[in-house]
């Protein structure tokens, strides 16, 4: 399973393909939502690795709107409960990641990326 | 017995027949678990931190069940499609991803808090094809750097491996050496044939402010 937080963190890895190649765009997803038990101190303690506005991107592609546009300064646990909600109980079961820089399209099948290249994209 | 990474490629040699007969083996999942333990404590996270870590060649979920148990957050990555699929079926919590480690990551720099991974480095060892960027020292290449900028700064990766020469175990840790780790190899039982057991301890930065535990 493909989770938000996970794909804040995936860039391209084609060879050369070194710039604009983060967020990977998400294509014709299906999601599935499953709860997962809430560490507010995970998730406190998660937020200096995450690119905000793809974040935010991301959870409005999937029809979550709950993350306001800026990272707050004040994080409460309101807060909290909803970045819970979109890092980890989001979950893409079907669809594709496409890189924004050389194009090269991440599949996702039953819920597991095919990171894969060809030997001609291998750096 | 042939070792296995030298009769077939991962991705060919776990088909889905010999996934199942691993996975169910309870020889198998005792040492696996035995040693994901020992990775873990050589890892040496700092106590109640909820980490989220990296389980590289993760397989079918063996050492991500006991990472699931520990209240760790993770990410496997696998090059085998049948193993990937029974770990499915186990309902691991972690994000599982079809995965040639020999290729690279694509993880953006300081990703992880640790990485671990259980009998996976020997398969790197094996070239697949003729083509030059498939030779055993280009994939660790790509490996270990594209790791290491996938790890926080400091940080550890453990890595148990079973390397059939001092020579491996050489190539192994110059290569993770030149990417820019510190550490090194640690051998548990180094006098008993079977019970031997070879872990890689790499450190980015200090690798935390502790000694490796013995
Ligand atoms: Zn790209």
């Amino acid at each position: 399973m493909v989770r938000l937080i996970t794909h804040n963190l995936l860039a391209c890895h084609a060879k050369g393909c070194t710039s604009n190649n983060f967020p990977l765009k998400l294509q014709d997803v299906a999601i599935e939502v499953r709860e997962a038990e809430f560490n507010p101190d995970f998730v406190r303690g998660f937020l200096p690795r995450l690119e905000w506005k793809a974040l935010v991107q991301a959870a409005r592609e999937l029809g979550d709107t709950s993350l306001p546009e800026e990272m707050p300064e004040m994080v409460d646990d309101g807060f909290l409960k909803n970045l819970h909600h979109v890092l980890l109980e989001i979950h893409i079961d079907e669809g594709a990641m496409i890189c924004p820089n050389c194009g090269h399209t991440y599949p996702i099948s039953n819920g597991i990326p095919n990171m894969l290249l060809a030997e001609h994209e291998i750096g | 017995m042939s070792r296995p990474e030298l009769v077939a490629p991962p991705e060919i040699y776990y088909g889905d027949i010999e996934a199942k007969k691993y996975t169910n083996n309870t020889r198998v999942q005792q040492i696996q678990a035995d040693m994901t333990y020992r990775a873990l404590e050589l890892l040496n996270l700092p106590p109640d931190d909820p980490a989220f870590l990296l389980d590289i060649g993760c397989g079918s979920g063996l050492s991500g069940e006991i990472l699931d148990q520990e209240g760790y957050t993770w990410v496997g990555c696998d090059i085998a499609p049948s193993m990937l699929e029974v770990a499915l079926e186990r309902e691991v919590e972690g994000d599982l991803f079809l995965q040639d480690i020999g290729q690279g990551f694509g993880f953006r720099p300081g990703s992880f808090d640790g990485a671990i991974s259980i009998s996976v480095l020997q398969w790197l060892l094996n070239a697949e094809t003729s083509h030059p960027t498939s030779s055993p020292p280009h994939r660790l290449n790509r490996f270990f750097t594209t790791l290491h900028s996938a790890l926080r700064n400091p940080s550890r990766a453990v890595l148990q491996f079973y390397p059939t020469s001092d020579d491996q175990i050489q190539l192994i840790t110059s290569t993770a050496q030149k990417a820019g780790f510190g550490g090194g190899v640690i051998v548990d039982y180094p006098n008993s044939k079977k019970a031997r057991k070879v872990f890689l301890c790499l450190f980015v930065g200090g690798g935390g402010a502790q000694q490796v535990p013995q």
